[in-house]
Order: structure tokens, then sequence, then C-alpha cells
């Protein structure tokens, strides 16, 4: 039987009273490669910074099976590029969770670095100004900075956006390593070919779940649609949401639009 | 040679207050100007200039109630900067709105509020004390409580330096991997205060944050480096003050302005000069290949 590394339990993330993700039931298997689909606004961001602790649950909860390093990397945008930083001192931040606030780096620890570099092909680059990076450079810099972690959990929110071909089937390669090195792996996507190409997992959400699975199950025709049909924005009428509702009908179907459930009442 | 020593050095040899008052701000830079650094990464410059003003009511109740006397209007300022601080950075992080807006709305409440204390008992004179200072008038009670500000800001500083970058460079990462980031971004806030409190009794309410963001807004365009960028800061800090209270003494300037113009000039020679300026930017024709 395979052991768990993260369960859901009715978990709800939100923003000021709004839901993102809703009342989510599920687990996470130790070792497993899941990708995170779903359109905009759908909660996969969300989902991830709960999972990381950046934002706490408004209700239900996550179960981690033990200790549990985790590695976050937010979308390149959360970055301030323009802050006088070098690749290395990006990099070095990864060391935080061995290091803390005021341990010494030692001379493995930027062997660490050093080789984290080059395994992202940036070898060379150490000293370069972070507003001085392309798009792809900055995200190999980035991932490198996750190898530095050395984390059992590893969430990664669009870590390929606007960054070319050869960097992506490279960055790929890395979370394909990861996944051989027994990590498990959480990874927020946009493009369903790579998902079905790459992903033995996928986690279909709109808002809340869709479908959770295998990744060609999930990706099914009739599941896809049912995501589509999810309406982006927030309701300002939007019923509040009563705790036994999900259990039976919910009134508030993300997969419903507004005009939809009007229509139909 | 002699004239050269009564221009730059007999001011400071021959006058007791001409020597506080170069002490107390250069200790003032010391403190000030590293913290200036953090507050213009963090694009926060104006908030500075809000937090400026926000110490005001604090100081004038302090003026209001025990006359100008260092300690309470310290102490005055110190809890109404405190207030704005915490408040203006808890709006933002509990509520929707950004801290621009919540530093804003706290600042002017609070400006309003200082200014109505001080016409309740002051003169205009005092009301030009509280707002541009007297660095040629600190006494030793005053250098006491810049020089255990500045052993405060340092030790921050020190301690809190790697959390201060990362939250500056990825607060979600930061926030991942501590809770450290909330605190910080409190710490940072409470030094700001701290500093800008230190330096009103010398500059004013309305100027000491002048020596907070020019030093740094100037160092910006001499270094990439955060850490050398304080050392820059610093250094400009220094030479603001010694320039600014030399031209104070000797055109019988007021010495708050001077000190800060005197900074001013440094940030326009810097846009123009500084390694990362524009003139360096329009001569270098040539470029590398990659």
């Amino acid at each position: 039987m395979t052991e768990t590394c993260l369960a859901f339990h009715d978990l709800t993330l939100g923003y000021a009273s709004r839901a993102a993700v809703h009342h989510l039931d599920g687990k996470v298997d130790k070792g497993s490669l899941t990708a995170v689909v779903g359109s905009n606004g759908s909660g996969k961001s969300t989902l991830l910074k709960g999972i990381a602790g950046v934002l706490k649950p408004m209700a239900g909860g996550i179960n981690r099976a033990g200790y549990v390093r985790i590695a976050y990397l937010p979308q390149q945008s959360e970055l301030d590029r323009s802050f006088p930083a070098r690749v290395v001192d990006l990099v070095s931040l990864g060391l935080w969770p061995r290091r803390g606030l005021l341990g010494r780096h030692t001379a493995q620890d930027k062997q660490a670095v050093k080789e984290a570099l080059q395994a992202v092909g940036l070898a060379g680059f150490e000293t370069r100004a972070l507003d001085t990076l392309s798009g792809g450079q900055l995200q190999r810099a980035l991932f490198a900075r996750v190898l530095v972690q050395d984390a059992d959990l590893i969430l990664l929110d669009e870590p390929f956006n606007a960054v070319d071909a050869r960097t992506v089937s490279d960055l790929v390669l890395l979370i394909k390593r990861w996944h051989g090195e027994g990590r498990t792996i959480l990874v927020v996507v946009h493009d369903l070919d790579m998902v079905r190409q790459n992903f033995p997992e996928t986690l279909l959400l709109a808002r809340r779940k869709v479908a959770w699975g295998d990744t060609a199950e999930t990706l099914r025709p009739e599941n896809l649609l049912r995501a589509r049909r999810f309406h982006e924005a927030w309701e300002d009428d939007a019923p509040w949401c009563e705790p036994e509702e999900h259990d039976h009908v919910h009134l508030h179907d993300p997969a419903e639009t507004g005009s939809e459930r009007r229509a139909a009442e | 040679m002699s004239a050269l020593f009564d221009l730059l050095i007999a001011p400071f040899a021959d006058f007791g207050f001409m020597q506080r008052a170069l002490f107390g701000s250069l200790m003032l830079s010391l403190g000030a100007c590293p913290v200036g650094v953090f507050l213009m990464l963090r694009r926060l410059s104006l908030a500075g200039d809000a937090m400026a003003h926000a110490i005001l009511p604090g100081a004038a109740a302090g003026f209001l109630i025990f006359g100008l006397d260092i300690l309470p209007m310290t102490v005055g300022g110190l809890l109404a900067g405190a207030v704005v601080a915490l408040g203006a950075g808890a709006v933002s992080r509990f509520t929707i709105q950004r801290e621009d807006a919540s530093m804003a709305a706290f600042y002017l409440i609070s400006l309003a509020l200082g200014v109505l204390l001080v016409s309740l008992r002051g003169s205009s004179v005092d009301l030009m004390h509280v707002l541009f200072g007297t660095v040629l008038a600190l006494d030793n009670e005053a250098l006491a409580l810049i020089g255990g500000i500045v052993a405060v800001t340092l030790g921050c500083l020190a301690l809190f330096w790697r959390a201060l970058v990362a939250e500056c460079l990825d607060p979600l990462f930061l926030r991942s991997v501590s809770r450290l980031g909330s605190p910080v971004h409190f710490v940072f806030l409470g030094l700001v205060v701290l500093n800008l409190v230190g330096g009103f009794q010398a500059l004013g309410t309305l100027l000491s944050v002048g020596l907070m963001i020019l030093p740094a807004a100037a160092a910006r365009f001499w270094t990439s480096r955060v850490g050398s960028m304080c050392v820059v800061a610093v250094l400009i800090g220094f030479a603001a003050c010694i320039c600014g209270l030399l031209l104070s003494y000797h055109a019988s300037l007021p010495s708050g302005p001077a000190i800060i113009l005197s900074a001013g000039v440094v940030y326009l020679a810097s846009i123009l000069l500084g390694t990362r300026g524009i003139a360096r930017a329009r001569v270098a024709h040539r470029h590398r290949t990659a």
C-alpha cells in the first residue's frame, strides 16, 4: 500500500470570505508526480499556497505525514527582479531550512549552491545580477533554489510560463529526476498536452475538485467540459456556504454559471 | 593651508556645539541610511515621508505637556509612529488595502492631529522647532538617545539581515520557509520610526526622513549589492552632514535644511555621474556580444 504524503479534509481556502478552493477532499501519495490543472481562478495557486503554509485554511485542513520538508516555487511575478541581488544570492535562499536566520553558510553549502547551478545549466552565472537574466534563466535559477532546498515535497506554481521550449524540456527532465528520487511533486500546468506526456496523475480543479487520479482518466472530455463551464468571477450575490451543504447538493456548484443557475430556478 | 583649516576644521575644533552637532548627525547617518536603503528597496520611500509626518502628534503632545524637553517629545513621537506603523501595516496585511493607501490615511489623520495640538499652545516659533529641528542645539541627553537608537538599529539589522533581504526579494518564499515574514516587517517599521524620532530633535519631523532616503537613493546609482549600498549610503550621509554643518556655519544657514540639501546635491550628482547613472549609460557606446 502506498504511503500518503498529504491528505486534504474538507479543505476550503480563500481570501476575505471568498472561497477559492472549496471543500477539497483527497490525498497525495508519497513519491507521486501530480499536475494541477484548471482555468484561471480555479484555485490552483491558492491550493499550493495552502499546502506551503502561506495561506491558512478557512475551513477543513491539511494533514502532512510526519515532518515534511517543503520547497515552494511561487509564480515568477511574486519575485522582485529589480532587487539588487546576484544569482548566487537567490539560490542561497534555498539554504534557509538548513541554516535559518543566523546559521553560517558552510563551504559544503556553497558547494551545494554551485552544483545546483551547474545542474540547471547556469554554471558561470553566479555573480550575474537578477535583472540581467532572461525569463528562462531566472526560472532555471529558481529551480536551482529548489534543488538546494533538498525537499520531500516540491510545489511548483506555473514553472513553464514565458519559458522557451528548450528550457521547458530541461526543467521537465529535472522534475522527472526528482520524481525518480522518490520526492512528491505537485506542479500547476496549463498545457494539457504536456500534462498527458509527462505527469502520471492530475488534479482538475474548478474551485473544487472536478476529477483527480490517473491523468488520462482525469482529462477526459466530459471532465474538461465541466471544468470549462466554471464561472471565473466571484459573484457578489453568491449564497453563504452552509456546513452540511457540500455533503448533499451544492447550491453554488462552480461548474454551473450564475445565469444557468437562475435559469434552472 | 591655514585658510583650508579655517574653512573645514576650525568650526569643529573651536566650538563644542559644532562638535556635538557633528557627532550627533554622523551617528544618525550610521543608523538611518541603511534603514533608508531597505525602505527604498521595498518601494516604501514615500512611506518614510509619511511616517515622518506621523510622529508629529506624539512629539506635539509631549511638547504641549512638558514643553521643549527631548525625552517626552521623543517618547510621544515613538508612540505616535508605532500606532501609525502598526495600524497601517495591520490594515495592509489583514485587509484588501495596500500599504501605500493605509499609510497615507493614517499619517494624514496623525499630521492633522499634530498641527492641531501644536496650535493649541505653541507660537509659530515652537512649530518651526518641531517641524525643522535644531541640530546645533543637541545636548548630551539628545546625543545619548541618538546613540542608543543607532545601537538598536545596527543590532536589529545585523540580526535580521537575511530575513530582510528575503522579505524584499521573494516574500512568498520567506513565508513558506519561515514564520519571520510578518515579525520582520514590523521590526523594520519599528526601526524606521525609531530613526525618524532619533532625527527629529536634530532635523525636525519634516526633514529627518531626508537623511534616510536621499543617501540611500543616491547609493543606488553607485553599487548593485545591498551590503555595499548600505555602506555607500552611510558614507554619503557622513559627507552630507559635514558639508551641511560647514555650510550652515559659514553662511549662517539653518543647519537641518543645509544637511538635507547637501544630500540632495549628492543625489543629483549621482544620477548624472554614478557608475549606474545617466552619463555612464550614455558614454558606454561599446557593448559586449553576450
